[in-house]
């Protein structure tokens, strides 16, 4: 009872995460149609850059912050700079382009940052709460986890509900040509979702950090566990992406608990095979159609 | 007088046109020039030629999977993987029970299982999903080695000990070179000879209909499927024939490493597989060549060059991946065919130029097109 309950916080909050990874993916591919294979490394930088200015003595929340406007920056110049060129090519010029910024992006912090293990701080207690007897294994940082990505979501949800920016990049992205018509800069929302896509990576990134050790690949399974949570809720929705990432997150968390903690990614490959072959569309498609 | 010295030149002629005779003959000029470099080579350089040669079978596969077919695998190092643990599992200690073909053959077999069983999944998928799924491949098989520690080795990995050169090599050697065929010479030789026999295959089969269908299958999978081509069976036989190169060239991996631990199949094996693709040029067997050839001569190169230039040990090594994840994405933004077909692209425009139709007829269509956009 004690380890089942322990096992379902852990996977709600690293599900969280997952979901929050998942929510990147999906708004790149939703305006360019390009699944970002270099959101982990660009997030990854984030972290380091980060963990530059904590060192440098600056609190934690300076540091957060220095993350989250570097993403911004990062991403923003990623899409203008290499993305633009190969948007509406071939699907697999896009993919190799972000697998070879995936690769640039590890020897460059490699470089820079060093190959070294480092402790990440965290700003909450990493120390589970007690009830009565029982150890809950919700930690401070967990519940911060979860309460910030809950409001990232809303935030990002009212962006494109209610304000005009939304209107426009969600403009841009169901039909760029028409939209251009109408007067929407269309390269400019292009970048704009990249670059708040690349916030949400990064906050993921210091969220899978906090309280952890970073180096320059602690970010590799998290691309895949991303990117299986983003198909589960079918790559295309931002709402499927978070239950994708949640049930991904309990899912992985069960198989850890109980099986082994070295078949964790093996066993998000089972889920995403399944997925595939029994609801390519992922859990909440409807039928689609298909162009010649 | 006139017909006898025609005589070689057409015997020449259809040798080079017969698509068989002619992979044949490269092949015999192929296997003329390793065993020159190898035996003029020190042990120390077989080593390395041995390296670039198991990750040249191994691109040759991914070029045939990526090129010909359109699907992109990034867990090639996974089937290495598999490949490898399998023969190590035959040969970890002096006193092997099966031969070392049999050995190969048995690892390829089993990865070639392996791929069977993803490539009917991977089947139904395209473009990003496929990559993601064999992403999730490549980081996740290392793990299985590490929870089944007791059969598999975990961290630490299972040795390897190569079979002792047969007597019958042996005594060749010493009749031509007259001194004694070290271990290192001998491994360089295996590694090279299932790479040429592996790209004669590779190279006849894309030549053949099978080939022609994959293609089809990349270009256009709908017109391909109206033409009566079974998509799946393409896109799987595909999938399997590149695992068995994986698989092969995990095998001699094991052999010429002596050591298979999962440390070295991690994703970054996959991606410097995916690397030497792509700096060849899709598709192209010389080009997996060359590009396998880049990646396993420049990062020694790269990382003397980061020390000279004062950087520590391990940031120097880094320099390497820099640099060839620089001219991937260079590659992808400013010639998407890769070296291969660069160069091919310029023979083409050079003997375009040679038999080119007068300038004005050539302008007014481009204009025509211009204008009809």
């Amino acid at each position: 009872m004690q380890q089942l309950l322990s096992t379902t916080l852990t996977g709600l909050t690293l599900g969280m995460v997952y979901a929050a990874f998942a929510l990147a993916l999906v708004l790149i591919w939703r305006s360019t149609r390009i699944v970002n294979f270099a959101q982990a490394p660009m997030a990854m930088v984030t972290t380091l850059v980060a963990l530059q200015v904590i060192d440098a003595g600056a609190p934690y929340w300076v540091g957060f912050l220095v993350a989250l406007v570097s993403g911004l920056v990062l991403g923003a110049v990623v899409e203008r700079v290499l993305v633009r060129p190969v948007e509406g090519k071939a699907e697999i010029n896009a993919v190799i382009l972000t697998l070879g910024l995936f690769i640039v992006l590890h020897a460059v912090a490699g470089l820079v940052f060093g190959n070294d293990y480092q402790s990440f701080p965290a700003p909450f207690g990493l120390s589970g709460f007690r009830v009565g007897d029982l150890n809950v294994a919700l930690t401070g940082f967990g519940i911060f986890t979860i309460v910030i990505v809950l409001v990232v979501m809303a935030a990002l949800a009212a962006l494109f509900r209610f304000t005009d920016l939304g209107l426009r990049m969600r403009a841009a992205a169901f039909n760029p040509e028409v939209s251009r018509l109408l007067g929407v800069p269309v390269g400019r929302m292009l970048t704009i979702g990249w670059a708040l896509a690349a916030v949400v990576g990064s906050l993921a990134g210091l969220l899978i950090a906090g309280g952890s050790l970073v180096y320059p690949s602690y970010m590799d399974s998290v691309v895949v566990f991303g990117f299986v949570a983003a198909v589960l809720g079918g790559l295309d929705s931002p709402v499927g992406a978070v239950v994708g990432g949640l049930l991904l997150g309990l899912a992985l968390s069960y198989v850890s608990g109980y099986l082994g903690a070295q078949l964790v990614t093996l066993a998000s490959l089972v889920i995403l095979m399944l997925v595939l072959t029994l609801r390519p569309g992922g859990l909440f498609s409807s039928a689609s159609a298909r162009r010649v | 007088m006139a017909t006898s010295s025609a005589l070689p030149v057409r015997a020449w002629r259809r040798v080079w046109s017969g698509t068989g005779s002619r992979h044949l003959l490269l092949a015999l000029l192929g296997l003329l020039a390793v065993i020159v470099y190898v035996e003029a080579a020190s042990d120390f350089r077989n080593l390395q030629f041995a390296a670039f040669g198991y990750l040249g079978i191994a691109a040759g596969g991914l070029t045939v999977l990526t090129g010909l077919n359109g699907q992109l695998s990034l867990g090639h190092g996974a089937f290495m993987a598999i490949g490898a643990y399998t023969t190590a599992l035959f040969l970890d200690d002096g006193s092997p029970v099966v031969p070392l073909l049999g050995v190969l053959v048995v690892a390829t077999l089993v990865t070639v299982l392996a791929g069977a069983l993803i490539g009917a999944a991977a089947a139904r998928l395209h473009g990003p999903y496929i990559a993601g799924a064999t992403l999730a491949l490549a980081v996740g098989v290392p793990g299985i080695a590490l929870h089944f520690s007791d059969t598999l080795g975990g961290e630490q990995g299972l040795g390897v000990v190569a079979p002792p050169v047969p007597v019958w090599l042996l005594d060749l050697d010493y009749f031509f070179t007259g001194r004694d065929l070290t271990p290192s010479r001998y491994l360089s030789y295996v590694v090279w000879v299932c790479l040429i026999v592996t790209f004669v295959l590779l190279a006849n089969l894309s030549r053949s209909r099978v080939g022609r269908r994959w293609r089809a299958v990349r270009d256009d999978d709908v017109a391909a499927e109206v033409a009566g081509i079974h998509l799946g069976r393409a896109r799987v036989s595909a999938f399997v024939v590149s695992t068995a190169c994986a698989g092969l060239a995990g095998a001699v991996m094991a052999l010429v490493v002596r050591l298979t631990a999962p440390g070295g199949y991690t994703l970054t094996l996959s991606l410097t597989l995916l690397t030497a693709v792509v700096l060849g040029g899709l598709g192209s067997l010389w080009g997996a060549l060359i590009g396998a050839g880049l990646l396993s001569y420049l990062p020694q190169l790269a990382t003397n060059v980061g020390e000279s230039l004062g950087l520590d040990q391990t940031r120097a090594a880094e320099l390497a991946p820099l640099v060839y994840g620089a001219v991937m994405i260079a590659v992808i933004l400013l010639a998407p065919t890769g070296i291969a077909g660069a160069v091919r692209a310029l023979r083409a425009r050079r003997t375009a130029r040679a038999e080119r139709p007068p300038p004005q007829t050539t302008e007014s269509t481009v204009q025509q097109g211009e204008m009809s956009r």
